[in-house]
């Protein structure tokens, strides 16, 4: 498998170039380089350790962009069982950067909604990078909805760097077809687990974003807007893209801590891609352990406690002073929520 | 409407350095030159050619309220730099600005007054505090004022305007769009309307959340509404861009909005769809209510029970 190299992974590449170098050097002359390996793979050992414990937030989107990091589809591939798929928004076309479909986790009926980017340059094409139109998010709505109907969970696999900004998007209203998922998604009497498992741009990603628990891969990313495009905002320049990252605090551990993430899904040393198996075994344990919980809700409960978890999003002060137009209300000095 | 005057304007003889600061104000519409008085008495409205100038929420609110009728809820509730957000300004001190720029707490007013009579939830945005950008505060005050509507069977009017979230709190941003539409849905499973007024501009995550929502949507002419950038359209598609793009025009040739309502208008505009959609009155119910004289602006009886939520 050839995988392309990102420039923080230069420095393990050279090594594990060296150590190839060595192998053939031994086979080709016939000598004992056993110390000369073994000193040169726990090198290569702490290498990665020290470089995969310091990524900087610009590292991690690097690799959450990985054109080899396995998608929506080696999910399904691996982890759902008697997989059909479901096509179309019965309105207007069947958009393929969004997969929706119905299958069988661990043996239980569940729904699957996910972006798609495409793997080769033919599927990205297809898939539209896994940019979805608005018959994206009308598709994963009806989809839902008929898993809501039919008691049936809904897993969604959020990867994408957003809706996609284009005319027709625009003449047939992608932000109201995100608005609605968004409003609907609160009514769905199913549990519903979103992962995210690359890249989580913005509204596009939040488009099949309101569940009951949200999780992320250990280096997949969720802003509310790119790095470049924050960058070229804020700072005029496209270059402070990972000064952007930094600032927005869009990495998995980061979010944890703001509570947008309720938990973090590890991934192999190297990245997701390193291993798609690992990965996605790790998927599934954590899901299908996040779907035993929620099945102890009743459906009023699932709305109520999803309603809960997002109502408290955001942080702000409460001032006993109020502003002098305003009548006092007695609001308490809360601080900081 | 009593107060859209036919205004006063001269057509510009001299360069636009002589004129003084303050006194005129140029049209983008037209071109036209046009005194200061004048645009206030036609509610920021050019006489020539219809262009709606941004209004402040003062002026907002002094267009749909009542007199005297305005109560402000939560202003109390004040912007923090949750994310300690390391960019090019400091976030305190951008809110710290915007706050003595424009009097106002954060990029909306939200509260209680009375419309012809009818009580009413209305929030109002002002582009001019930081573009009117949704952050946490703006969110949590259109959630609190949803919820308030649901409690006090009160029907809900939104005027938007908005450059899209915040990002200076960054995902705690893009979760408002989330919160609000939580609360709306709640809104929905009750006979409450929710009108939402699109004004210039509505963008992005506003526009992907609370602003799409409306049982009505209602847009001022000419005004911006859209999802992406036209910028970032033409970055990414290489396309070229249909006249009128994104304009309330071109929205209601493609079937977003309701309609479009000249400013002058738009009071009694949603006065009539708060008639229309307000209470439970069915049809055949109509002909005692009628005889009932329910025609001074009380709120009609109110669906409390049968449409309550789970
Ligand atoms: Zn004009």
């Amino acid at each position: 498998m050839t995988l392309s190299t990102l420039e923080f992974e230069r420095p393990i590449r050279d090594l594990e170039d060296k150590r190839e170098q060595l192998l053939q050097l031994a086979q080709e002359h016939g000598i004992d380089v056993a110390r000369e390996l073994d000193s040169l793979n726990s090198k290569l050992a702490d290498l990665k350790r020290t470089v995969y414990a310091n990524l900087t937030p610009w590292q991690s989107v690097q690799l959450a962009r990985h054109p080899s990091r396995p998608q929506t589809q080696d999910y399904i591939n691996r982890i759902i069982t008697d997989w059909q798929e479901l096509h179309g928004d019965r309105h207007f076309a069947d958009d393929e950067a969004m997969i929706t479909g119905l299958g069988k986790l661990e043996g239980r009926k569940i729904a699957v909604i996910g972006q798609q980017k495409g793997q080769d340059a033919i599927e990205r094409v297809r898939r539209n990078f896994g940019m979805p139109h608005p018959e994206g998010y009308r598709k994963a709505l009806r989809v839902m909805k008929l898993a809501g109907r039919f008691g049936i969970p809904i897993l969604c696999l959020i990867d994408t760097a957003g809706a996609y900004p284009g005319v027709g998007a625009e003449e047939r209203h992608v932000a109201e077809a995100i608005a609605v998922n968004l409003r609907e998604m609160f009514t769905l009497p199913v549990p519903i687990v979103a992962v995210v498992i690359g890249e989580g741009g913005s509204g596009g990603a939040l488009g099949i974003g309101v569940a009951d628990r949200v999780l992320m891969l250990q280096y997949a990313y969720y802003s509310v807007i790119s790095p470049e495009g924050c960058a070229a905002i804020l700072w005029k320049d496209r270059a402070f893209a990972p000064d952007a990252a930094a600032a927005l605090k869009m990495t998995a551990p980061d979010l944890l801590k703001l509570g947008v993430a309720d938990e973090i899904v590890p991934e192999p040393l190297e990245g997701a891609h390193r291993d798609p198996d690992a990965t996605a075994q790790e998927v599934q344990q954590a899901v299908a352990r996040c779907f035993n919980q929620l099945s102890e809700y009743s459906p009023e409960q699932l709305q109520a406690t999803r309603y809960e978890h997002f109502r408290r999003m955001g942080k702000f002060s409460v001032k006993s002073q109020p502003a002098a137009e305003d009548k006092p209300q007695g609001v308490e000095d809360k601080g900081v929520h | 409407m009593g107060f859209f005057k036919k205004p006063k304007y001269i057509t510009p003889k001299q360069k636009k350095r002589d004129i003084p600061a303050g006194l005129w104000r140029k049209c983008p519409g037209c071109d036209g030159v046009l005194f200061q008085q004048a645009l206030a008495d036609s509610l920021q409205v050019c006489p020539h050619c219809g262009y709606h100038f941004p209004i402040t929420h003062k002026e907002r609110l002094a267009c749909l309220a009542d007199p005297d009728s305005w109560e402000e809820h939560d202003s109390n509730l004040e912007s923090v730099d949750a994310l300690e957000f390391t960019g090019v300004a400091p976030y305190p001190e951008k809110l710290a600005y915007n706050q003595k720029k424009t009097g106002m707490q954060d990029a909306i007013v939200t509260g209680v007054c009375s419309i012809h009579g009818r009580p009413t939830a209305l929030g109002i945005m002002d582009f001019s505090f930081l573009g009117a950008s949704m952050g946490s505060v703006v969110g949590e005050r259109i959630t609190c004022l949803a919820e308030r509507a649901l409690e006090e069977r009160l029907p809900l009017i939104l005027v938007c305007a908005s450059g899209g979230a915040r990002m200076y709190e960054g995902m705690l941003s893009l979760m408002q769009m989330a919160k609000t539409s939580g609360a709306l849905s709640r809104l929905r499973e009750t006979r409450l309307p929710y009108i939402s007024i699109l004004t210039h501009p509505t963008m992005a995550g506003v526009m992907a959340s609370f602003a799409s929502l409306g049982d009505v949507i209602l847009a001022e002419p000419g005004a911006l509404i859209g999802f992406a950038g036209e910028r970032v359209i033409r970055e990414t598609t290489h396309e070229e861009l249909p006249s009128g793009f994104q304009t309330a025009e071109f929205l209601l040739d493609h079937g977003l909005i309701d309609q479009i309502v000249p400013r002058s208008e738009l009071k009694a505009r949603i006065s009539t769809f708060l008639d229309l959609l307000d209470g439970f009155t069915s049809f055949a119910a109509g002909a005692s209510e009628r005889e009932g004289g329910d025609g001074k602006g009380e709120p009609a009886v109110r669906d409390a029970s049968a449409s309550e939520s789970a």
